[in-house]
């Protein structure tokens, strides 16, 4: 019987004390925190999460008000110089960033949150029910990202609540596609199979049984999809379909910087500048995360769980 | 009492030829934290000659094993010692020159032979590689292929050189594996388990040829397993591995018929065997991990004999040989005294044979004409099956047979059958969703592996807890009063409830699983393969808890195994199954005492027993 030979046999830890499973998520992070990787990432990313969430307190002016030259280099009022219509560079920055994060947030969360649900139940749910998600989420893949949301903005007008949505929405099938490889692999475990048997209700199964073994990949996909959010988010108002001006994002002030880029370079190098150390901050520490959660680098761990299990599995 | 020489010529085997692999004061450790998995072992095998080694998980004898022929796991060193092949000390060549020695002085084989051999490339080709790597022609090699095919029995299964792995069964490419290992003649084989996982019948023509060919070439083997039993067929000595030490080592006959340390002693009390129906008598508890091992003896914790010395020092492996042979030591304080000290709690008790209620009463289960499919092959074949009420059915076969598809059909698993099945008079649909509730909570089904049925994210009381959720509307206090006490049946303490599986040995997951099963009070308790992925020791204390709670609680149970030897410790009625028919059935001792269909004498034939061992044993 094969069962037993491909069963992932639990290792008993050599390490000495219990080990409390529920915030083995926490553990993940924290060992990846603890890694080089991780420790530029995570702190590349509390600073520009710093700058937007500080920012707007420690501004010298009002991101509107006009106090120096268009395009101005930088002078003693404007550290940074002026942008297009001679308001401060640096304010800009400082004020620019708290609006994408949080509207990056949202659509993360509505992304990862429509995708589990969708990935989940696709791989629970038998036949023609995971085909019916399926192919709508390849439907909705077909589309790149950025031209279906392009699509749901030019019909509805840019508005902030749109935005979130039709970014969220864009992330789902990509979400789905990765935790339903992710769910079919734990819902063919016993233990679900063990609840399943008693005649609890699919959606109990998958919200207590199956949901809570995914914390692992939902971890690193919302790192992923942030990052993703992110970039969209800039790109959109860069093209202009963003938020609006006046109030200052960092995708529409690259946008706005360019014109300028022999008299005020840092019009535009400022914001992107930022947006850039937050994306490649966020996929160091991402990437760190999955590192941790795969347990790369463990090689004596790894040795000392194969001496203890190697037997465990005999007698099949 | 004094410290032996573990050199002194082992009295068996050794007309063969002289002193082959010279093992002294090994210590195998991690690389980091330095904890010892192998400690201070000091072995020497013979030309000719098959040494059993003989651990449950974690003793570390795949570590031992392997260092024999110089080779530590990722993360893991020899730390000191030293392993001799002929002469030649391996610690002090290079990564090349043991690579040149390996294959060709010295083999290994691996416990799957799935994994031994690439699964892309034909059989003929891998076997001439091995062969043409320590500088043989072609033609050479060729011929030497055709001998060795002949020497493992393969040499009439048609084109096998052809052939790629898959094509063969799992008994004929461990064959191959075999011949390879032989293939340059070494001095030296290491064997890890390579019978794991094989029919009772293949792995004995297995163990044939492996014994055949050592004695043939004059290899020094080293047979490293957990099956107490193999070891005992196989073997001209054997060392028992405890905690990383070796803590009885003698000649084969010596061990089995006087073991002298109290670890082997348990061991072989809680070995089942179908020639005797003998109450089984578990260890409980795990073997201390390494770098967490207490400074006494290792087994000290587990062990009834203990006394104050135990636990603060460490015994040497002293002189045990009762019969005035030297081939025999132990690792205890108390060698020659452990028999007179042991509690009676440890003896074996026969089990009174059950009195097996006549036909009369309605049985709790009856499966009627059962036919399954896996897709549009089908796996059973009109299978009919009555449980009587306290009473338990062992369903036995080899893998293949259908027994747990059987099992599977009947909770609700599997879905692709026809018949008619019935619990108390209900009948039963195919999937769960059109049962009752009183038939889902009547008919329990327990796992065959604790490690993958239990959800590592939620704590034992939940686990236990979710049953009483679906089926009860009982409150919280009553609730939890119910949990306890199917913790306690199972012999768990209560500060179980807070902990999560991963916190738990093997032993202990299983008892939480049928704990999970009982609190519901089912009339019928479906037990598929549940000892199979546990060590013996805790297989013979989960088996005789299962016998025990079956009694209390008036349990009628459905027992699937594919180890016959289990049979006689906890079951009144037994159904013996082949490729998806059922061939023989009945009461336990007429089926085992007087087989009649061909296929269950073969099997009881097969099976490694007591009396096949040494001079025939188990008295102790």
């Amino acid at each position: 019987m094969s069962a037993v030979a491909e069963a992932p046999v639990a290792p008993p830890e050599p390490s000495a004390g219990p080990r409390v499973r529920r915030f083995e998520w926490a553990h993940t992070l924290w060992a990846a925190a603890k890694t080089l990787r991780g420790a530029i990432g995570l702190v590349v990313t509390l600073f520009v999460i710093a700058v937007g969430a500080i920012g707007p307190f420690i501004a010298p002016h009002d991101p509107n008000a006009f106090v120096t030259l268009p395009y101005a280099p930088p002078n003693a009022v404007a550290k940074l110089g002026g942008d297009s219509l001679g308001r401060d560079v640096y304010s800009r920055v400082l004020d620019g960033g708290w609006q994408i994060l949080i509207m990056a947030a949202l659509a993360t969360a509505i992304g990862v949150g429509l995708g589990a649900a969708a990935g989940v139940s696709a791989a629970y749910l038998p036949g023609w029910r995971d085909n019916i998600i399926m192919r709508f989420v390849d439907v909705i893949l077909a589309f790149p990202q950025l031209v279906f949301a392009l699509l749901l903005v030019s019909v509805v007008g840019p508005k902030n609540w749109l935005l979130v949505i039709a970014v969220g929405l864009s992330h789902a099938p990509q979400v789905a596609r990765v935790i339903r490889s992710a769910a079919l692999d734990v819902s063919e475990r016993d233990f679900v199979k063990a609840v399943a048997i008693t005649g609890v209700p699919p959606w109990k199964v998958m919200n207590r049984e199956i949901l809570p073994n995914l914390v692992t990949p939902l971890m690193v996909e919302t790192g992923l999809r942030m990052t993703y959010s992110i970039v969209i988010m800039a790109g959109l108002s860069f093209l202009g379909f963003g938020l609006q001006p006046p109030s200052p994002n960092w995708g529409s002030m690259i946008k706005d910087g360019q014109g300028g880029l022999t008299l005020n370079p840092w019009a535009m190098l400022a914001p992107a500048i930022m947006l850039a150390i937050l994306c490649i901050g966020l996929n160091t520490y991402t990437d760190a995360v999955t590192r941790s959660a795969l347990g790369v680098d463990r090689a004596e761990k790894f040795a000392l769980t194969e001496v203890m299990s190697a037997t465990e599995t005999g007698s099949a | 009492m004094t410290a032996i020489d573990p050199h002194a010529s082992p009295a068996a085997g050794s007309g063969a030829g002289g002193t082959r692999l010279v093992v002294e004061n090994l210590t195998v450790a991690t690389t980091k934290s330095s904890a010892e998995v192998v400690q201070d072992v000091t072995i020497s095998v013979a030309a000719g000659e098959v040494l059993g080694v003989v651990g449950e998980s974690g003793s570390g004898k795949t570590t031992l094993g392997l260092a024999m022929i110089g080779h530590t796991r990722r993360g893991l060193r020899i730390a000191s010692g030293s392993v001799r092949l002929d002469g030649q000390d391996l610690m002090t060549l290079s990564a090349d020159e043991l690579r040149e020695l390996r294959g060709s002085a010295m083999a290994y084989v691996p416990q799957d032979p799935g994994t031994a051999l690439n699964p892309a490339r034909r059989i003929g080709p891998q076997m001439r590689e091995a062969l043409t790597a320590h500088d043989r022609s072609k033609e050479d090699a060729d011929a030497r292929i055709v001998e060795l095919l002949t020497e493992v029995g393969l040499a009439s299964v048609p084109n096998v050189l052809s052939s790629y792995p898959h094509q063969l069964s799992g008994g004929q490419q461990q064959r191959v594996a075999i011949a390879m290992a032989f293939a340059c003649r070494p001095s030296l084989i290491v064997l890890d388990e390579p019978t794991t996982g094989l029919d009772v019948t293949t792995q004995r023509t297995v163990l044939e040829t492996v014994k055949r060919l050592c004695a043939e070439y004059g290899v020094a083997a080293v047979y490293v397993s957990h099956d107490v039993m193999v070891v005992g067929e196989l073997a001209d000595r054997v060392a028992v591995v405890y905690s990383g030490r070796v803590i009885e080592l003698g000649t084969t006959d010596e061990v089995f018929r006087a073991p002298q340390h109290p670890y082997t002693r348990g061991l072989l009390r809680a070995v089942p065997s179908p020639d005797r129906s003998g109450r089984l008598v578990g260890m409980d508890g795990v073997p201390p991990r390494p770098g967490m091992r207490p400074p006494g003896c290792a087994f000290e914790p587990r062990c009834p004999v203990r006394v104050e010395r135990c636990a603060t020092e460490r015994p040497a492996l002293v002189q045990a040989g009762v019969a005035g042979t030297a081939d025999h030591s132990a690792r205890c304080w108390l060698v020659g005294e452990v028999a007179a000290r042991e509690p009676a709690s440890v003896m074996v008790t026969e089990i009174e044979p059950a009195a097996v209620v006549a036909g009369a009463t309605d049985p709790v289960l009856r499966v009627d004409e059962l036919t399954a499919h896996y897709g549009v092959r089908q796996v059973l074949f009109g299978i009919n099956v009555a449980v009587p009420p306290n009473q338990c059915v062992a369903v036995v076969g080899e893998s293949g047979s259908g027994k747990t598809t059987l099992a599977r059909c009947i909770a609700g698993l599997h879905t692709t059958w026809e018949g008619d099945v019935r619990y108390t008079g209900e009948a039963l649909t195919p999937g769960i969703r059109h049962r009752s509730k009183e038939a889902l909570r009547g008919v329990q089904y327990v796992f065959q592996n604790p490690y993958a049925s239990l959800n590592p994210r939620r704590t034992i009381g939940a686990l236990v807890s979710q049953p009483l959720e679906q089926f009860t509307s009982l409150r919280r206090r009553d609730r939890e009063q119910k949990i306890v006490e199917a913790i306690r049946s199972v012999s768990l303490p209560d500060e179980m409830l807070g902990r999560y599986p991963d916190q738990l040995s093997g032993g202990e997951r299983q008892r939480v699983a049928i704990a999970r099963a009982l609190v519901v009070s089912p009339t019928l308790l479906i037990c598929d393969e549940v000892t199979s992925a546990l060590d013996v020791s805790v297989q013979a204390a989960v088996v005789e808890m299962l016998r025990r709670l079956q009694g209390e609680q008036g349990l009628s149970m459905l027992f699937i195994t594919h180890n016959l030897a289990l049979v006689r410790s906890i079951a009144q009625q037994v159904i013996v199954m082949s490729v998806g028919r059922i061939v023989e059935s009945g009461p336990v001792e007429a089926v085992l005492g007087n087989p009649q269909a061909e296929y269950t004498q073969r099997l009881i034939e097969d099976v490694p027993k007591f009396s096949d061992v040494g001079s025939g044993t188990a008295g102790f």
